[in-house]
């Protein structure tokens, strides 16, 4: 993608056609947005209950599993929303929709996947804030000012990480069957092997190890600190086997994540889309 | 004048040569016919003109842009009209337009006003407002047609365009394409059907193969042939032995020509007899010497069907037949899928 020849009107334009057809499928078809929605604030309900007599001390620094809960399915969320960003891409290919983009003089064909980035962020943005609204209603806090700005920027990195893989993915599976099927498998094994539903120190040694390379314990750690104390970028968020990660460390390792993954999806894109 | 050259393109799917060392000139403002049955390497031709698939070799040059080398230019040239229609069914056909001409990068007014014309070009007044997803094949090839003219191309290419369409569809997109061609526009139709070709086209290739097999103009390929085109059968099945006695009875009287032997119609007999001199009772005469009877003989002007038949001994209908369950659509759909 020569950057040199855009021309940025142009790539505005199409980038928000592109963005708008996927809000109007969204606003036609809401399943996919109130499933979003629906699934975690049911498992805020089921989980804050299976573990509400859990014994003092197992969750330290929180004052319920609620509270503790809320931050693994914020990030939760926004993380099985960019896994399916590749979905509508790969609809396109098979349908041959993609061909009409690919005919059209696109100033960038960037816009193809900048639109599904902001799609997705939007959409991941509009899930969270309910979430966060239910779990604030069923009592377990709010961010801070400065939490809020951890909590979104998290969000965003995470996106940008995960929606660039799915895209990817998108273009190197064979059909919509084996990236659901993939989906399936990544899904749930990357939760339950992260910190969104108990901390480390509850997990076996070698689910410990798992759970603190995870991306998405680098998430959901920083958005826990945001919502159960004061934010400080200093403070330890993550007490990984390999030492203590601070929520500075934990962004920072989900930001080179993100930049590694757009490095390596790059050439993948180029050789795809141009 | 020539608005678009081809020249020794190639491409292949793996094990499957689609296209090989094909050349090719379309004068600009023409409407040029692609001709082939399917399977012959006419979508990959199309798809290549339409820089969705890169050819393996070979040169392409649109009003002297080199289409390999600025697609994005030839883009903006260019209106594509696919074979498999690809309409987003949540949209509905003026939100696709409106979604289209974004992509083209028109602007409002030009927009507005573009998407009005064709909607009552096409006629398509009633059911623009509804969502795709509910249109009939002739209304989703209208509003993809709109959608290729929406920036008005210098050139536009169909693939197959009326394909199982009914007939009104059919004649509003012929008509189109007629007002289209008046206006100065490049056409680029391809097609099975040989009538849509006759009408239509100033000049075509026939394609089989993956090889051109005769270019020029329907008139000048069909007056290439010579005379009328007669189908002889002395049995409703003959066998290829008793054909072949028959076709050396044939090639001894002057003035029959270009004789085939056609496998697929029961082994009978095709060839084309001198519009000038009355054959057909020298040749009654001759057959019933050597003891054949004639069960059947029609006799035609030539068609593009002969044309076709002339070069590959087997009608398109044949090759079409022929050709059944022999490509596996499902695998050439991902080979081109990107």
């Amino acid at each position: 993608m020569e950057l040199k020849q855009y021309n940025l009107y142009f790539l505005y334009q199409e980038t928000v056609a592109l963005t708008k057809r996927l809000f109007i499928q969204l606003k036609r078809r809401p399943s996919t947005l109130l499933a979003g929605i629906l699934q975690p604030i049911i498992w805020l309900f089921l989980f804050g209950a299976l573990f509400s007599k859990a014994p003092e001390g197992f969750l330290p620094g929180v004052d319920s599993y609620g509270n503790f809960l809320g931050a693994g399915l914020i990030v939760f969320t926004a993380f099985s929303g960019a896994l399916n960003s590749g979905l509508p891409l790969m609809f396109d290919r098979e349908f041959g929709f993609l061909n009409r983009l690919l005919v059209a003089p696109l100033a960038s064909r960037l816009s193809i996947v900048l639109s599904s980035f902001f799609y997705i962020t939007i959409l991941s943005f509009v899930q969270s804030i309910v979430i966060m609204i239910v779990s604030f209603v069923l009592g377990y806090g709010w961010p801070d000012f400065y939490g809020l700005g951890i909590v979104f920027t998290t969000l965003i990195l995470l996106v940008l990480f995960v929606t660039s893989i799915s895209l990817c993915l998108a273009f190197v599976l064979p059909g919509h069957i084996e990236l659901i099927a993939l989906i399936f498998v990544i899904n749930l094994p990357l939760l339950f092997a992260s910190t969104a539903l108990a901390p480390i120190a509850f997990m076996p040694n070698w689910l410990g190890w798992l759970a603190s390379l995870n991306p998405l314990t680098f998430a959901i750690e920083p958005i826990r600190i945001a919502y159960t104390q004061t934010m400080n970028l200093d403070v330890v968020a993550l007490h990984a086997p390999y030492g203590d990660l601070t929520c500075k460390s934990c962004i920072s390792i989900l930001f080179s994540l993100t930049v590694f993954s757009l490095i390596i999806i790059r050439p993948l894109l180029n050789r795809k889309l141009n | 004048m020539n608005y678009i050259q081809i020249t020794d393109l190639s491409k292949s799917y793996s094990d499957i040569q689609a296209l090989k060392d094909l050349s090719m000139e379309i004068n600009a403002g023409s409407l040029f016919g692609i001709l082939g049955p399917n399977g012959a390497g006419k979508s990959t031709l199309i798809k290549i003109l339409a820089t969705l698939v890169e050819p393996d070799g070979g040169e392409i040059f649109v009003n002297d842009i080199n289409l390999i080398k600025n697609p994005r230019k030839i883009r903006e040239l260019i209106g594509y009209v696919a074979q498999d229609i690809a309409l987003d069914k949540i949209l509905t056909g003026r939100e696709l337009l409106d979604f289209q001409s974004d992509l083209y990068h028109m602007n409002k007014k030009e927009k507005y006003e573009r998407i009005k014309l064709l909607i009552d070009q096409l006629e398509m007044n009633d059911w623009i407002d509804r969502k795709c997803g509910t249109y009939s094949g002739g209304m989703k090839r209208r509003i993809d047609l709109a959608a290729g003219l929406l920036h008005l191309p210098k050139v536009l290419i169909l693939d197959e365009p009326t394909v199982g369409l009914d007939i009104e569809s059919r004649n509003i997109i012929w008509q189109l394409l007629k007002n289209l061609k008046n206006d100065g526009m490049t056409i680029i139709l391809s097609s099975h059907y040989l009538d849509e070709i006759d009408k239509l086209a100033d000049s075509l290739v026939i394609i089989d193969d993956g090889k051109v097999i005769a270019q020029g103009t329907p008139s000048q390929l069909k007056n290439k042939l010579g005379g009328d085109r007669i189908t002889l059968k002395v049995r409703e099945f003959s066998t290829y032995e008793e054909s072949k006695k028959i076709s050396e009875i044939l090639s001894s009287i002057n003035g029959i020509s270009q004789i085939i032997i056609n496998k697929a119609q029961g082994y009978s007999i095709n060839f084309v007899v001198d519009k000038e001199k009355d054959l057909l009772t020298k040749l009654k005469v001759e057959l019933a010497f050597s003891k054949f009877e004639i069960f059947s003989l029609a006799q035609s002007q030539p068609s593009l069907d002969d044309v076709y038949l002339q070069a590959t001994g087997k009608t398109l209908l044949d090759a079409e037949i022929s050709m059944t369950g022999k490509r596996d659509l499902k695998k050439e759909s991902k080979q081109s899928m990107r």
